[in-house]
Order: structure tokens, then sequence, then C-alpha cells
């Protein structure tokens, strides 16, 4: 290989891996707070996708009003998630809110089967984030800039409202032990609809980025970047943002440079990534950057 | 002893439904197809094909004919699933589908075993039929497909270079490009680059950035829709600019409207294209297409799909008989039926010898290059 391929497959690698960082963030952090792995993280993202493509198709919407639009309502589509399907089994084995959320996202891929049909759609790219940078011989979009700068802005925003508002600071208290919190006189529900609306937020930007760089959208989209979020979270230490982030990028290296190194393994680079998964957990269950944890 | 009850009970109930079937009321063939997952666009349009099929040929035998879908996912375990469903719980007395090689596979044996014909619109691969007495299909096979696109490649874009990326999960994708690198390198082309991807993928920046360097004078990317369409957007962005040639699986409005002005260009193998269509069958199809879907034209899923529709229904009518093996062997003595898609047989295995299309997107649509006679 080349320097100037090594250099391009690297720019390559960093664009995807951005990627995973932006998605895995939103799943770390209800992680973090909750204690759930929120199965339907990837689904959510999905919706986020179909709400800001039916915002600029159909109330023909200029896309970074649509984008913000689609944001919103994800973020309202967690609350009720939330209110309808974890609330319930609050207080049941953390084995149930497991299964739930399972059932959550299928229920919102079938739904999403039925509401909007199994085509795929082509998503709108503005020509801001699709144009071409070239660089010698080396290429990229801009999108591929953007991607790690919204991931830069959105982990400063979410520490920021963990670590620097009263709402955050509930939150924090309620991943040390919730039944305190409540004695404390704190609405536990009420954050914990806070912690889930944020995430889906941040799971439905994730996923406008996603697909401004695949301009494809599907009711299925949300699988690969929910398992490979979900890789990405605990390469970094599930429940620590920043490690989701840097497990994100790391993912998306490895991914490259399999498939560079080695092109005939190109057909098994998700394997891969899985056996990544199983090694971690075996050797180093608390990941990267992850602190023992309490339990 | 309750499970047994039920069981005799159920077992009774399907008796007397098979014998009411007998009775020439409505004909019930099973619509095996996928209407959701990775390759949704073909089990869909091909569910407008035989609806259109069906206004045009509505009964067989004096019965109504009646056609009961049931969606594979486009996945292989739900293909067979699905199947067995057919078979077992809507009784069906033939089947159309499965749309793509992978899905007919894990289906085909289980219709193999019931003795219920099973005619796939557009599964290319020839194992799809290969030792099974009650698989056929209307579309020609791949070895044939993959011999014509290396010509193409090589006589026409006079191409000496050509670099691959297959989707390695799909058996379609990996018989069709073994078949066009022999082909290919038979005619004294050489391969410079094999790169592997798959369904679900949709980055192809590392495949890319592999083969640039090699400068291929074709990409031959023999893969479905929306995978070809995602690929050829991410050469042109990362300035690889050789022609990117397809197989069957590409023509889908979706390859188009994902991949917009970046697959001008992309030429591929195929059943069918209205502007070639001539029998009168062909004709009346067509017209009935507009008047249905008039902000779509008919694409080889539509027209493939229509004409397993009436050849299963010619092979009925000759047999005389909804018995799986009296239509099984009507089948495999089909002579030059006038379909949508051209003059076809049912020749050895249970394969169509029939001409095929090439086609290029041009304008954003799919526009017709020449025919190939077998």
């Amino acid at each position: 290989m080349t320097f100037q391929l090594f250099l391009q497959q690297l720019i390559n690698g960093v664009s995807l891996g951005s990627l995973y960082g932006l998605v895995a963030i939103g799943y770390t952090m209800v992680y973090g707070i909750l204690r759930l792995i929120n199965f339907a993280h990837g689904d959510v993202l999905m919706v986020g996708c179909y709400f800001a493509f039916y915002a600029i198709l159909i109330f023909s919407l200029p896309w970074y009003a649509s984008f913000l639009v689609a944001i919103f309502l994800a973020a309202a589509l967690g609350i009720v998630i939330d209110r309808g399907a974890y609330l319930p089994v609050r207080k049941a084995p953390r084995i149930s809110a497991l299964i739930t959320a399972i059932g959550v996202s299928f229920l919102l891929e079938n739904l999403a089967l039925v509401i909007f049909g199994g085509r795929p759609k082509a998503f709108y790219r503005p020509p801001l984030f699709g144009r071409v940078i070239e660089w010698g011989d080396l290429r990229f979009l801009t999108l591929s800039l953007w991607i790690p700068f919204m991931t830069f802005v959105l982990i400063i925003l979410l520490l920021l409202i963990i670590y620097r508002t009263r709402a955050g600071m509930a939150m924090r208290a309620i991943s040390q032990d919730m039944e305190t919190v409540r004695l404390m006189g704190v609405d536990v529900n009420r954050i914990t609809s806070m912690t889930f609306a944020l995430g889906s937020a941040l799971a439905a930007a994730g996923g406008i980025l996603w697909a401004l760089k695949f301009p494809q959208i599907d009711p299925y989209m949300g699988i690969i970047p929910g398992l490979k979020a979900f890789v990405a979270a605990v390469l970094g230490g599930i429940g620590n943002v920043i490690g989701a982030a840097a497990g994100g990028f790391l993912l998306g290296l490895l991914e490259i440079m399999l498939v560079a190194l080695i092109p005939s393994l190109g057909g098994y680079k998700d394997a891969f990534v899985f056996l990544i998964l199983i090694g971690i957990l075996l050797f180093r269950p608390v990941g990267m950057m992850g602190e023992k944890l309490p339990d | 002893m309750k499970r047994v009850f039920i069981g005799t009970a159920i077992l009774f109930s399907g008796l007397f439904l098979a014998a009411g079937s007998y009775a020439a009321e409505t004909i019930k063939i099973g619509g095996w197809l996928p209407m959701t997952g990775a390759v949704a666009a073909y089990g869909q349009d091909a569910w407008g094909g035989i609806q259109i099929a069906m206004e045009m040929k509505p009964s067989v035998l004096g019965g109504k004919v009646e056609v009961v879908v049931a969606d594979t996912k486009s996945d292989k375990i739900e293909a067979a699933n699905a199947m067995s469903r057919l078979i077992e719980k809507d009784r069906v007395i033939a089947a159309i589908g499965e749309m793509i090689s992978g899905d007919t596979l894990a289906g085909g044996p289980i219709a193999e075993k019931a003795k219920v014909p099973v005619v796939s619109p557009t599964a290319t691969n020839p194992l799809v039929t290969q030792g099974k007495k009650y698989v056929f299909r209307v579309c020609f096979i791949d070895p044939v497909q993959g011999d014509v696109a290396a010509k193409y490649a090589f006589n026409t874009l006079k191409a000496k270079k050509a670099a691959l990326i297959v989707d390695k999960s799909q058996d379609y994708c990996v018989g069709l490009a073994k078949f066009f690198k022999d082909a290919f390198s038979k005619l004294g082309g050489k391969i410079v680059a094999e790169t592997f991807c798959v369904t679900e993928d949709k980055d192809f920046s590392a495949q890319l950035s592999t083969m640039k360097p090699t400068h291929p004078e074709v990409i031959y990317a023999p893969n479905y829709y929306s995978p070809v369409a995602l690929f050829t957007k991410q050469a042109r962005e990362l300035g690889v600019k050789a022609p990117v040639l397809s197989g069957d699986g590409a023509q889908a409005d979706e390859l188009i409207l994902i991949g917009g002005k970046e697959v001008e260009g992309v030429a591929f193998t195929g059943h069918f294209n209205a502007k070639a269509a001539t029998s009168p069958l062909a004709k009346d199809f067509i017209a009935r297409f507009e008047k249905k879907f008039p902000n779509k034209e008919p694409n080889a899923f539509h027209a493939l799909a229509a004409d397993a529709y009436f050849v299963l229904l010619d092979a009925i009518t000759r047999a005389k008989s909804t018995h799986g093996e009296a239509i099984r062997a009507a089948l495999a003595k089909t002579k030059n039926f006038e379909a949508i898609s051209g003059k076809l047989s049912i020749g050895e295995d249970g394969n169509a010898v029939k001409p095929m299309v090439i086609n290029v997107v041009k304008g954003g649509k799919f526009e017709y290059l020449t025919t190939i006679n077998p």
C-alpha cells in the first residue's frame, strides 16, 4: 500500500468511525444513566430519518428546519416510548426492560414497514454536505468534516447538560441510586423521560447524518448502526460518552483497514466487528475507558 | 391427548379444504415474494405485474385464480418459512417466486418435497433449478448473463482491465461474478482487483480506494439495486471514473432515485425493456400498466412475474388438472410461449431459453441498448 492510499483509507476510516461514534454517544448515555441497553436506539434513528424525509417532502421545509423538527419529534417519541413501554417495567428485573427494548425495536420496525412501506427511499443531500474536496489524489466529501464536528459539538452539549444543569445532576444521581433519589423528592419518572428524550434526539441527529452519508432510508436501516454503536459503546466502556466516540472512531478505522489490507475478507468485516465485541466482553468488559462497574 | 385431537381436527379440515379446491371454485397460487427487506422493490414490482396479469387472465379451468402473497422479507430463513406456510396453511397448487436466487434456493427443496410446482420470475443462479423437478424459471441463467456482460465489457467498452465488487452473502452475486470473471479472462482481459461486501453494506470507500490505483477500465458490480446505487455514487465521489456494469438485479427505480446523476451510464444485462417488447401480450400488458401506474415504467420484475403467471396458467390449462405432478409435466413441455419478455421455452433443468437485453441508465431512465438472442 502506498502512503497516498494509506492516507485515503485513513480518511475513509475516520469518516466512517466518527459516524459510528456519533450514533454511539446516545446509546451509551442512556445506558450510563439507566443501566438499560436500549436496543430500540437504532430504530429511533430510523424513525428520525423518516421524520426528516417527510418534513422535506410533505411540508416542503428547508433542510435545516426539517432536521431540527425531526430531532424534536424523535425526542417526543423517546418520551412516548419511555412512558408506554419502559415505565411499566421500571421496577421489574433488568432483563424485563431489556426484552421490552427488543419488543419496542420490532414494533418500530414493523410500524415503519406498514406506514412508510418496505421500499427504500432516497434521502435528500444538501449541496453543502455533498461537495467533494480534492487534495492531490485524496478525496473526501465535505460531509466527512461535518460528522466529526457534529460529534464534537454534541458531546460538549451533552456533557454540559449532564454536568452543568440540575436535571443533569439528577440524571447522574439516578445512575447511582434511583430509590434514594426518589426519597430526596426528585421526580424520577420525569428525569428518566428526559434522558430518553435526549437519547432519542441524539439518535435522530446521528441518523440524519447517517442518511446524508448513505442517502437511502428504509425501515431496517437502524439495525446495523444500532449494532455498530453498541459495539462502539462497549469498546469505549459502556456508559462513557467520550469512550463511545473513541470506540466508534476505532471501530470505523478497523473496519476500513481490514478491507484495505485484506480485500478478500471484505465480505466478513461485520463478523470481525462482533469478534471484537466478544473479545472485549471476555477480556476487558469495562472497555477502553470504562471504570470498574459498581455491581 | 388434547394435542392429538386438535392435530387430527386440523388434518381433517385440511382434507376438506383440499377436496374443496377440486370443485373448481378458486385456484390458489402462491405469490412467494420479497415484499419487504433488502430487495423489497423486486417483490413489490412483481406483485404489481401479477395484478395486471390477473386482470388479463383472471381464471383457469373455469375457476377464478387467487394469488396468496407470502412475504419472504428478502431473507433465506423467512423464504423457507413462507414456502411452508403457502403449502401447508394456504394449500396453494403452485407458486410464483422467489425473485432472488438465494431465497429460491432456500425454499425450493420444500416445494420439491411437497410436489408443488414453483416458477421463479428472476432467480438466475444455475443451482436454483439443478436437480429439482418442481422448480422452474422464466428467465435466463447466470453463465449466459456473465458471458454477455464480459463480451460487452471487452468488445464494446474496449476494457482490458476489470475490477469487481461482489456481495458475498448472495448466491446470485457470487455466481454471476464468477461467470463474468471466467468469461472476461478467456477473452484476454485481466481482473485487476476483486473486492467483497455484504447486502447490508453502505460504505464502499475502502473497496473503492483499493480499486482506484489499479486503474480499472470497467467495474463489474453484479449486486442488487441499493448497493449498486450507493457503490456507484461513492465511486464518482472518490474519483473512480470507470464505467460500472451490473446484472439484471440493477433494474429497479431505486437505482436511479438513490444513485441520482452518479448512476448515469450504468449499463446492465437484463430481462426486459418495454421499448424492445413486441409480442401482442406485451403490448396489452404495457398499455394496462401505463393506465394502472401512470408514473412508472414497466421493468423486468413487473414483466417476468406476469410471465411466470401466464406460463403457469398455460401449463395448468394444458394439464387440465390442478395436481402438482400434472402441472409439473405440462410446465416442462412449455414450447415457444409468446411471453411479455419474448418467446420462451422451458429447456433442460426447467430453465428458460430466451433473449437477453442490455440496458443503460440515461437521462434518469432505463434505456434500451441491444437484444442478444440465445
